[in-house]
């Protein structure tokens, strides 16, 4: 078999462009169309937005598309009741999370292992939801904010405890044991040692909760339910479903530009800070 | 350290560590009881216990109840909601659907996500901007990405349009509507919404490559594709295992993307184990949704935890 020379130097002569051209060209066909097609049927009117296709609008209406679709769609609730139960999850998670990943971590014994290897079984495990529906109902706690906090914190504190036992056991314990030495307690030692010292991890977890939490609509759906407490992408599920029965294909995708656009921002902006969280968390 | 392998993701970096600098710690202050109490562990085991682990064990319970909307109060009913899920042909249908999911997805996402990361490994500007490109996809919602590519790819749908300008002639596939191949169509749009985070996992192995190995090769004349298939590719492992484990966990929990492109159908053909859930409990039969949740339980137990634990393995093994 020839062996192509694969990665390392630039290639010389003509074939040096064929990698750069063949990732044009994938770019183009498998996200230039699809967000093409999003972009373009957003600004159309109804009558050439029914049946959805690439080409140019023969008439733009942008503004009343993204007016309608934002008023009909309650953006702004659903906005704010998104952060209201993503934002204290990742919280949640993340500080209850390092508090038993750092006893994980330092602690030693039989009773450590089984405890640390039944919190990080979520990490593989279902979650059982519709039992946890009918716990949440004797609870009291159905359909109400705390409850879905109280579900999603279940559901990702594997994921935080696991990344973080792992990064804790790899720090050196005389950082600790020098504010021991200067008399602090262990209240002390994990608000002001290890908290800060998690900061690497902090980001990886929280990029992980968001990815999935952000756009969450099953547990939603159950916990939750529709209604005024609807979440961004309950929304948006409960826009479409009326819209596909009318063909308002162009009111859907203006949501779906309008809702996508805060996750596409904040990636943007902290670019560097995402990928290397993500990384640095998955694969060390 | 207790047997965590059973659970299959012990932090092998860690191990390591911990038999390496255990011998030349010098003398220490002895470790007290209150260096780290006990109760910085017990909001995170109470919060998981109520509200994740208390629901998979009643989840052992409520399927063998009457727990429904037509009753007001709750019976053993034995294995009558079992006996119905079997009976119906709906419990062995949303298996095998699952699983041929999870291991389309599985491969696809992988597939790409390595694809991507080969193609644009090297650290230039013009790679670091399509990276970004390609992961635009995992920031958008899994709903969103369902209905963009139910547009496409509708009978009357942007595909098919393009495709009959092309061909010079009218092309209506029913792409989302063929029973037999709409489970593959659907796992492709699944594998594209996480090839971006594949990817990045990929790229990150690739880059910690010992570079003294490669060279190694290069010298001893190697070319390209055998670098890849016999040094690269192994070392990659910890990027396979997190890949392929997040792919079957998150195909098998799998809901949006389906439910956006087919919601099941046709004739039920793409109704993985959620679909299924969300549809009976809708209909106010709690206990027989309860008795999927648990058969997905099982599944993920019996079928996707011992591939996990086996790529852990294999990695430590190398």
């Amino acid at each position: 078999m020839t062996a192509l020379p694969v990665p390392a130097p630039a290639r010389p002569g003509p074939l040096r462009w064929v990698r750069p051209a063949a990732v044009l060209v994938i770019a183009a066909v498998t996200i230039g169309i699809p967000l093409w097609l999003v972009a373009v049927t957003s600004v159309k009117p109804q009558a050439e937005a029914i049946k959805p296709n690439l080409s140019l609008p023969h008439h733009v209406q942008a503004a009343e598309n993204y007016q309608q679709s934002f008023d009909q769609g309650k953006m702004i609730q659903g906005f704010v009741n998104s952060l209201l139960v993503v934002v204290p999850s990742v919280v949640l998670v993340l500080l209850l999370g390092a508090g038993a990943a750092w006893v994980f971590a330092r602690r030693k014994g039989r009773l450590v292992g089984a405890l640390y290897a039944l919190s990080i079984s979520g990490l593989l495990l279902p979650p059982a939801v519709i039992t946890i529906v009918m716990e949440l109902r004797q609870l009291g706690l159905a359909g109400t904010q705390w409850g879905m906090i109280a579900v999603y914190t279940g559901m990702y504190l594997s994921t935080s405890i696991f990344f973080m036992t792992g990064f804790i056991r790899n720090l050196p314990e005389e950082l600790e044991e020098a504010a021991r030495m200067d008399g602090a307690g262990p209240a002390r030692v994990f608000f002001q040692v290890i908290l800060p010292l998690l900061r690497p991890v902090v980001a990886t977890a929280t990029i992980m909760v968001m990815l999935f939490a952000w756009s969450d609509i099953f547990y939603a759906f159950f916990v939750l339910g529709g209604g005024d407490k609807a979440t961004l992408p309950l929304n948006l599920y409960q826009v479409a479903n009326a819209q596909l029965y009318l063909n308002n294909w162009h009111l859907i995708f203006a949501y779906v530009v309008m809702m996508s656009l805060p996750m596409v921002a904040v990636f943007v902006v902290a670019q560097r800070r995402v990928v290397s969280g993500i990384t640095s968390g998955a694969v060390k | 350290m207790a047997d965590t392998a059973t659970v299959g993701v012990t932090d092998a970096n860690s191990r390591k560590q911990a038999h390496g600098s255990t011998p030349h710690t010098p003398r220490r202050r002895p470790r007290t009881r209150s260096d780290q109490p006990w109760w910085f562990a017990l909001p995170a085991l109470a919060v998981f216990g109520v509200f994740f682990l208390l629901p998979n064990l009643l989840n052992f319970v409520y399927p063998f109840t009457n727990w429904s909307a037509f009753h007001s109060d709750i019976r053993f009913a034995g294995l009558s909601n079992i006996r119905s899920i079997l009976q119906d042909g709906s419990m062995l249908r949303d298996i095998r659907i699952t699983v041929e999911y999870a291991v389309l997805v599985a491969l696809f996402q992988n597939g790409f996500g390595l694809a991507l990361a080969l193609l644009l490994e090297r650290d230039t500007r013009f790679n670091r901007f399509f990276r970004a490109v390609f992961f635009l996809p995992v920031l958008i919602s899994a709903l969103a990405v369902g209905y963009i590519f139910r547009a496409l790819l509708a009978q009357d749908g942007a595909l098919n349009s393009v495709l009959s300008s092309l061909a010079g002639h009218q092309v209506d596939t029913p792409w989302l509507g063929s029973t037999t191949w709409t489970l593959v169509v659907v796992t492709l749009v699944h594998g594209w919404k996480w090839m971006g985070l594949a990817m990045l996992i990929y790229l990150a192995g690739l880059k910690s490559m010992p570079g003294d190995v490669l060279e190694a090769a290069r010298i001893d004349g190697a070319g390209g594709w055998r670098t890849f298939w016999s040094i690269r590719f192994p070392l990659l492992a910890p990027a396979v295992t997190f890949n392929v484990t997040t792919a079957l966990i998150g195909s098998m929990n799998t809901f949006d993307i389906v439910q956006a492109t087919t919601a099941g159908g046709p004739g039920s053909e793409t109704e993985v184990f959620n679909i299924y859930m969300f549809r009976v409990f809708g209909q106010g039969l709690y206990a027989q949704a309860s008795a999927m949740s648990l058969v997905l339980f099982l599944i993920v137990v019996v079928l996707a935890v011992p591939v996990i634990v086996g790529l852990r393995r294999r990695e430590n093994n190398q």
